[in-house]
This record gives C-alpha cells, sequence and structure tokens, in this order.
C-alpha cells in the first residue's frame, strides 16, 4: 500500500475558533487513490480538520488555519491559491443531503455551467457519466428535470455525490455522508465508496466504528484537538497502539 | 373559565371583529358610493374611454389615464427601487460582516419613516430641476421625479424583505455552492437568489401595492393632469392623486363629479387587493420547504 504516492499532506496544522485551540499540530499523509476514516468522539475536531482541506472554514468569523495542507505538493493556504480553483480539484458532500432546489439536472451540471460551459451536448454527458457514478442513474434517467427535493433522502445524497463528481475533482472530502440515512442507502454510499476510490482520493468523517471499519483503507482517531493514532483500518481496528483509541473503539467512552 | 378570561376573550375576539367591521364598512361605502355613478356611466365607457375629464364642462369618464398615470409611477418606482433594494438585500447577506450589517439595516429603515410630503417636496424642489438640468424636455411636473423618489420610499421595502427570504434559505445551500468553487457573486445569483425568489417576488408585490396607493408624492410633483401617456416626462395624474383633488376641490357632494372619487377609489381598492391577496397565495403555494 505504501507503493501509491501520497495525494494530500498536512504538516504541523493548527487551527483556532478565536482563542479555542480546535487543531492541535496535526501531521497526517493521505495516498492517492485510498479512502481514509477518520473517527473520534463529538467535537474532536474531524469535521474542522476535514474542512480544512477544501478551506471551507474561510467563512468563519474567527477562524485561523496555521500550517501547510500540501495537495499534489503544493500548499493550498499559500498566498497564491485561488479558493474556488482548489475546491474544483477537492469536492465535497455533507452530512445533510443539500441539493439545490433545482431539477436533478440541474443539480449533476451546476458546477459545470459556472465553470462556464454551456455546450448542451457535453453537460448532458457529463450529467450521465456522473450519475451512473454516484450509481443514481438507473432510478432517475426518466426524471431528469424532476425536482431534487422529490428525492428520498438516500437519493439527495447520491445526488449530491454525482454534483461533486461531475467537476471531476481529484479528492472528495466526506462529512458524515450516511449519518442522515437509513440503513439500506448507507449500505449503498459504502459500496459507492468501494467503487469511488479506483478514480479518487477519499477522507471520510464517521461516527460509526463499523462504516469505518467497513470502507477504509486507513483510519485516523483524533482525540480533543489531537491526532491520536492514524494506521492502517485494519491494524487499528485490532491492535490500536494508544490506549485512548483503545478504549474508544472498544466504546468505553465517546 | 374563570369570568375575567371569559372577559379577555371577548375583547380579544372585539378588537379582530372590528378590524373585520371596518374593512367591510369601507368596501361597502365604496361599492354604495359607485354604484349610482355606474347608472349614469356604464362600465365600458369607464374602461375604454381614452379621456378623463368629469370636471370640465366636456364630461369624459375613461379611467385609462388615471390607471396609465399609476402605472407609470409605479413601474418608474420599481425600477428604481428593485435593482438597489436586490443588491443591498445581496450585499448584506453575502458580503457585509455582521456587524456592518447591524448598522445598516435599522439606518435603511429610516427611508420608510420619512413623511411622504417630505418626499413630495423633495422630488419637486430638488430631484425634478436636478433632472431637468440634464433632460431638456423634462417638464416641472412630471411622471418621472415622483417615480424615482418613491422608488427610494420603498427601497428598504424590498432590501429589507428580500434580505429575510434569502437569509432563510438554508447555509448548506450556500457551503454547497462554495463547496464546488463557486465565488460569492456565482452563489449569490445561481442559488440564494433563485431560492429565495419566492420570498423576493413577495417583496416586489408589496412594494408594487405600496406604490400604486401612495399618494402625496404624486400629488406634489407629478401635476394632476389626467392623461393617457407613458411618457414620463409630461405631467401626469395617478388615481390617488385624482380623489385628492376632488376630496378638496369645491365639487358638491352628491354631484356625478363627487361620485367619481368612489369610482376611482373602487378600481385603486381592486388593484391594491389583488396585489395583497397574490402575495399571500404566493407565498403560501411557493416558499420552498426546507426542514
Amino acid at each position: 500500500m505504501s507503493k501509491k504516492p501520497i495525494k494530500v499532506e498536512a504538516k504541523d496544522v493548527n487551527a483556532y475558533y478565536g482563542d479555542f485551540h480546535a487543531i492541535k499540530g496535526i501531521n497526517i499523509a493521505m495516498e492517492e487513490n485510498t479512502v481514509t476514516a477518520f473517527i473520534g468522539p463529538s467535537g474532536c475536531g474531524k469535521s474542522t480538520f476535514l474542512r480544512i482541506f477544501n478551506r471551507m472554514n474561510d467563512y468563519i468569523d474567527g477562524f485561523k488555519t496555521e500550517g501547510e495542507i500540501l495537495l499534489d505538493g503544493q500548499n493550498i493556504y499559500a498566498k497564491n491559491v485561488q479558493v474556488d480553483e482548489l475546491r474544483k480539484k477537492v469536492g465535497m458532500v455533507f452530512q445533510k443531503p443539500n441539493p439545490f432546489p433545482k431539477s436533478i439536472y440541474e443539480n449533476v451540471v451546476y458546477g459545470l455551467k459556472i465553470q462556464g460551459v454551456s455546450n448542451k451536448a457535453a453537460l448532458t454527458e457529463a450529467a450521465e457519466r456522473a450519475l451512473k457514478q454516484a450509481a443514481l442513474w438507473n432510478e432517475v434517467k426518466d426524471n431528469l428535470n424532476k425536482s431534487a427535493l422529490a428525492l428520498s433522502g438516500g437519493q439527495q445524497q447520491r445526488l449530491c455525490i454525482a454534483r461533486a463528481l461531475a467537476i471531476s475533482p481529484s479528492v472528495l472530502l466526506m462529512d458524515e455522508p450516511a449519518s442522515a440515512l437509513d440503513p439500506i442507502s448507507t449500505a449503498k454510499i459504502e459500496e459507492l465508496i468501494h467503487e469511488l476510490k479506483e478514480q479518487y482520493t477519499i477522507v471520510i468523517v464517521t461516527h460509526n466504528m463499523q462504516q469505518a471499519a467497513r470502507v477504509s483503507d486507513t483510519t485516523a482517531f483524533f482525540y480533543m484537538g489531537e491526532l491520536v493514532e492514524h494506521a492502517k483500518t485494519k491494524t487499528m481496528f485490532t491492535n490500536p497502539k494508544d490506549s485512548r483509541t483503545q478504549d474508544y473503539i472498544t466504546g468505553r467512552f465517546g | 373559565m374563570k369570568a375575567s378570561e371569559k372577559i379577555i376573550e371577548f375583547l380579544l375576539w372585539l378588537a379582530a371583529a372590528i378590524t373585520i367591521l371596518i374593512t367591510v364598512g369601507i368596501i361597502w361605502v365604496l361599492l354604495s358610493g359607485s354604484l349610482p355613478f355606474f347608472q349614469e356611466v356604464s362600465i365600458v365607457e369607464f374602461l375604454t374611454a381614452k379621456q378623463w375629464t368629469p370636471l370640465f364642462a366636456q364630461k369624459r369618464f375613461g379611467i385609462m389615464p388615471l390607471v396609465a398615470g399609476t402605472f407609470l409611477t409605479t413601474a418608474i418606482a420599481i425600477a428604481v427601487a428593485l435593482p438597489i433594494g436586490l443588491t443591498i438585500a445581496i450585499y448584506l447577506n453575502e458580503y457585509a460582516p455582521s456587524r456592518l450589517k447591524r448598522t445598516i439595516k435599522p439606518l435603511l429603515e429610516i427611508l420608510a419613516t420619512i413623511p411622504t410630503v417630505v418626499y413630495g417636496f423633495f422630488a419637486l424642489t430638488v430631484v425634478t430641476p436636478f433632472l431637468q438640468s440634464f433632460i431638456p424636455g423634462l417638464a416641472g411636473f412630471n411622471a418621472l421625479s415622483p417615480g424615482i423618489v418613491m422608488g427610494i420610499m420603498i427601497i428598504p421595502m424590498i432590501s429589507s424583505l428580500s434580505e429575510d427570504a434569502i437569509s432563510s434559505v438554508p447555509k448548506s445551500l450556500r457551503e454547497a455552492s462554495y463547496g464546488m468553487g463557486s465565488t460569492r457573486l456565482q452563489t449569490a445569483f445561481r442559488v440564494m437568489v433563485p431560492a429565495a425568489s419566492s420570498g423576493i417576488i413577495v417583496s416586489v408585490i408589496l412594494a408594487i401595492s405600496r406604490a400604486v396607493g401612495e399618494t402625496m408624492i404624486v400629488a406634489i410633483a407629478a401635476g394632476q393632469q389626467p392623461r393617457l401617456t407613458l411618457n414620463p416626462l409630461v405631467p401626469v395624474e395617478t388615481i390617488t392623486t385624482y380623489i385628492v383633488q376632488v376630496s378638496l376641490g369645491d365639487v358638491p357632494h352628491g354631484s356625478l363629479e363627487y361620485r367619481t372619487i368612489f369610482a376611482a377609489g373602487i378600481v385603486l381598492f381592486i388593484f391594491t387587493f389583488a396585489l395583497n391577496n397574490l402575495s399571500f397565495w404566493i407565498k403560501k403555494k411557493y416558499q420552498e420547504k426546507y426542514d
């Protein structure tokens, strides 16, 4: 596994909400075409840390990030980086499905349209490709002009994944993507993650340790803003090094 | 139930009942005043004749010139207020730091508290001469100047209601848009404004309703000359100003001339009533449901 090149790397990352030190000196590297799971109790900083990778925290008043995040070796916090360009490479799927109040088709092609793509054939083709990748195509192909809000929660979330994939990012950040879904929809999303890692580097935040064990190649355990341990998922769940990881995955707290 | 509670309940009911009774009373007065008018003037003539000269020897009773005047000043007002109001709403929501937002919103509301007679005076003595300095054909009384000033007056209505509508769009949609590499401007115009469109449309309809019923500004600065025109440079008269003109004049009570104001009043009432109901209906039907 260590043969794969490193896609994303955090170096000495600290982050603050005002005076609150939320992320404490984290170093982590994620390899290309792998799934990394972030686990840890609520408030441990895992979601905050995830949102550092596409600079989603930039809009929060008083939020400050220190250190370097390297995407393909380039620091995304460097002065000359265009945030909107960065986010075209680092897609994000949120905890609650958040489709736009538009048609299914308009949702999927949104990212391309804002990039100025107006060729109808290209948009239609991209929409079909993304919906197929998100395993939603067969369910919606006859109703592309239907409102996205009419879909079920699980379908909405796959639509949001399709929307993120349509602009061909190389990294996909998923913030508890299945926490608001029923078990069947969750299973579909997990299956999808397995397929998507062929083409994307995926980072997933999850509260559900079984989920982390099922979908990820490596797992990182966060506690009180620190990265306690990052290892192959199998090792992590069978033979954790740190006693806090041990306590958390055996359910002693969290 | 205790007696005191019963009394309070009755008083609350009474307050509601009185409001409804007054509304019904106003409609009754308008109807009973205009019915004799429509016995003498046919509705067809009222709606189709091109002149409105009830106070002249040669009497014509076509409401269209007054409707045109009302439409013209209202259209100018909306043309001013909608772009500015919406821009302010977007700026406050997407760009302004929260402290600035807290300062600007109440300041804008001041615009709505200025007495309309002051606005009218402002239109006549400041805006019209200013416009005349670069629009040579502009008459001293015209539709343009009061229209613009009326637009300024209703800016806070549009900006405030639109701002409420935009800020009630869930944060998650904004994040989704940013997350795909949208700029703030793209997020504002492609996600936030469309998602808030029902609220924005409602704000515009209420603003139109306000402009249609506005009296003092146009009475002072528009010229009180009924004219079937869409030319903003010449004097016009709106429905409201006609009513003022007759009410204040020496037209004898009970005459046909006097009854014209009830007919004009009912047209005005139908307009504003329809607009308010339309906004209510849109709000109910199209408001996006977010959980």
